[in-house]
């Protein structure tokens, strides 16, 4: 397909979209774990492990990147037509990459 | 005459539109929180009897629910079997879980 | 063929889709030939090897949109498309245009995208012609550059067979339709906006779009259904909440 550019923005979209909503029930479910303050510690200790670290930059990626996509979406849809559009999808990029690359380094 | 996808494409656009603030700001505080490691203590002290977290967050919850269900919805429509009133019915409920579970958490931690 | 063109002694190898939906491709060695296009080879073929090929072509100069076809499962026009750019391997394959019915080997039946093109209210609705006056339709006015945009479609079928939803939605109306409608929805001597606007808002209508921009990316004519449809998109979403759209 010689479009690569718009194509990728959407499978990346719709993988990230994907991804996070199944996360979802998942990240509520350890949240309300606070309702006994010793339950989450026990949680989050288990998420010192690197392994878990990962995992967790890679779903900052996804957020990053979901947005990312998505605000490009909005201004496709909500903005008068512009062929610079396309470049709004490599900024996207950076965008996302920046905060997931924060995260990590945050992190460790 | 459906206008279902006309309606549900509106709430996707707006979900969308206040998702986007929050996402920054949710973003930026696990940045910030994660910094010298994370404990409960930590995110309590912030979020515990704060009607601005509270707040936040439960619209954050009312958002995401809306919009990743519908989300959900299109990707199973798009890429498997499964479409018509069974497929809208269980995002629906989809939906309606992400909405229970998120206001549990919400409450949790304010 | 004149003797003019010169032989390069070398051959090219075609696969070409046989039969319906169910088939396969049959191999062919045509000679290469300088600035030889796909439907130079396809001609060859079936007026040289094997008259049983069934496949389309009219003006053979860009012109009308009745070759296209699927070469190295790309959409694109055949007598625009010069054989040795397209070239895998010294191979090029050819089947019918993606998301339609086959009728035979590399002809498609359009049926289903003209009756879309009618669902999607493509058509222009006159006034009731009691006025003696003739539109004065200003060219640098925003809808009819908006119009003027995407009047060139042929209704060649590329972008439809380009778009991911239409292959994923069976009841999607697809860029060609909806490029039209917004032609007419901007057209302003066309004497149902709403109605056109009502027409495209449906189910699988113009806000199934994901913006993959496959049909821009594709369309022969530089067409760009997906700006005509974020367009509907805005349009319709503000007459539906202004409580318009019927």
């Amino acid at each position: 397909m010689r479009n690569q550019a718009s194509y990728w923005a959407f499978i990346v979209h719709r993988i990230s979209g994907l991804g996070l909503a199944l996360f979802l029930p998942f990240h509520f479910y350890v949240l309300s774990l606070a309702l006994e303050e010793a339950r989450l510690n026990n949680f989050l200790q288990w998420t010192d492990a690197p392994l878990v670290k990962l995992a967790e930059s890679g779903l900052v990626l996804l957020l990053a990147a979901h947005m990312a996509g998505g605000l490009r979406l909005l201004v496709l849809e909500f903005f008068p037509w512009h062929d610079w559009q396309k470049t709004v999808i490599a900024l996207g990029a950076a965008v996302a990459f920046a905060f997931g690359i924060l995260f990590l380094m945050r992190a460790i | 005459m459906s206008r279902a996808d006309l309606w549900l494409y509106v709430a996707q656009r707006v979900s969308a539109m206040i998702l986007a603030p929050l996402v920054i700001v949710h973003l930026l505080t696990i940045i910030y929180a994660i910094q010298g490691g994370l404990t409960a203590a930590e995110i309590l002290q912030r979020t515990q009897g704060s009607l601005l977290w509270g707040s936040l967050y439960g619209l954050f919850v009312v958002a995401v629910a809306v919009h990743g269900s519908i989300g959900l919805r299109a990707i199973i429509k798009e890429m498997s079997i499964w479409r018509g009133r069974s497929l809208d019915l269980a995002m629906g409920l989809f939906g309606l879980s992400l909405l229970y579970l998120g206001m549990r958490a919400v409450m949790a931690v304010v | 063929m004149s003797a003019a063109l010169e032989e390069t002694g070398q051959q090219i190898t075609l696969e070409i889709w046989r039969g319906q939906e169910e088939g396969y491709y049959e191999t062919y060695s045509v000679p290469a030939q300088a600035s030889q296009t796909i439907l130079d080879v396809v001609t060859y073929v079936q007026r040289r090897i094997d008259p049983t090929l069934s496949y389309r072509f009219a003006c053979r100069i860009g012109m009308c949109g009745s070759c296209a076809m699927m070469v190295n499962g790309q959409p694109r026009w055949t007598c625009r498309t010069h054989a040795s750019k397209v070239l895998k391997d010294g191979k090029i394959r050819l089947s019918p245009l993606r998301n339609l019915p086959v009728i035979k080997d590399l002809a498609t039946d359009m049926t289903e995208f003209f009756e879309k093109w009618q669902t999607a209210k493509g058509r222009f609705v006159p006034t009731d012609g009691k006025s003696q006056e003739f539109a004065s339709v200003e060219p640098t006015s925003t809808g009819r550059k908006e119009a003027d945009a995407g009047i060139e479609c042929l209704g060649c079928g590329v972008c439809y067979s380009a778009c991911d939803v239409v292959a994923w939605n069976k009841d999607y109306l697809g860029p060609a339709a909806l490029n039209r409608a917004w032609t007419l929805v901007n057209d302003e001597r066309d004497g149902d906006k709403m109605g056109h606007l009502a027409a495209v808002a449906v189910d699988a209508g113009c806000h199934a779009c994901h913006s993959h921009q496959q049909c821009t990316t594709y369309c022969p004519n530089n067409l760009n259904p997906t700006r005509a449809i974020a367009g509907l998109k805005r349009m319709s979403v503000a007459a539906a909440l202004k409580g318009d759209l019927k």
